[in-house]
């Protein structure tokens, strides 16, 4: 199975997606969290608001698993995104992947983590004891080519 | 011709919508409705530079034709995760 690729509202289970992910032919499954911590740089956060534009981000989500699926055969994935107000704890992202072997699960995942920061669109506001801020990744997410 | 504009994060802070009816000429690109944008809200220049755009859910290039119906994205730098 796989092929779960949601913005949802509600709290994300760490074990959320491993059930789904599952297959007799595979030997590894590898699971990352993002989780909200209660600092950026020197500052306190209270918690954190995310938004997505959720048709896309969905959209986009899945061409990761395409992605993923072309460059090591791995169908069976999932990815989560929590929107809304998370406090302290709570997953903000959680991805599954499971393959034959060890190897390509840790690699896939780890791609799948740094291609949705790259790609998708949600965002980050930071609540804490200066305020609130809305969070810019590093890059544009297209740059026009 | 009616297409319609979304605005995420700071750029919903600027406009102060999520979501505009606009009205712009036929042939018009991408590029035209951002330099509309930015005369109607000029804070948008702040993050001008490193915004993206997508048309119905798809990154495309400032030079993009918009046809009727279009759903335009104004995309800040995301940060998921």
């Amino acid at each position: 199975m796989g092929n779960v690729f949601k913005i949802i509202e509600k709290t994300i289970h760490p074990d959320a997606l491993y059930q789904d992910v599952l297959q007799d032919t595979n030997g590894a499954v590898a699971i990352f969290a993002g989780v909200v911590r209660n600092h950026s740089g020197e500052k306190r956060t209270d918690h954190l608001v995310y938004e997505a534009y959720a048709d896309m981000a969905e959209k986009k989500m899945k061409e990761i698993g395409d992605e993923i699926k072309s460059r090591w055969g791995i169908v069976n994935l999932g990815i989560l995104h929590r929107v809304g107000r998370l406090e302290i704890g709570e997953i903000s992202v959680l991805i599954a992947v499971s393959s034959p072997h060890r190897s390509e699960a840790f690699a896939a995942c780890q791609y799948a983590i740094d291609r949705l920061k790259q790609v998708v669109p949600i965002w980050k506001k930071e609540v804490g004891e200066d305020g609130e801020s809305w969070i810019e990744g590093p890059q544009a997410a297209h740059s026009g080519n | 011709m009616k297409i319609k504009a979304l605005f995420f994060a700071a750029c919903r802070d600027i406009v102060g919508n999520r979501e505009l009816d606009l009205d712009v000429g036929e042939g018009s690109q991408v590029e035209d409705l951002k330099n509309v944008l930015l005369v109607k809200y000029p804070e948008l220049a702040t993050i001008n530079n490193v915004l993206s755009i997508a048309v119905n859910a798809e990154y495309v290039d400032g030079n993009a034709i918009l046809n009727p119906g279009d759903e335009v994205a104004f995309i800040p730098p995301v940060s998921g995760g």
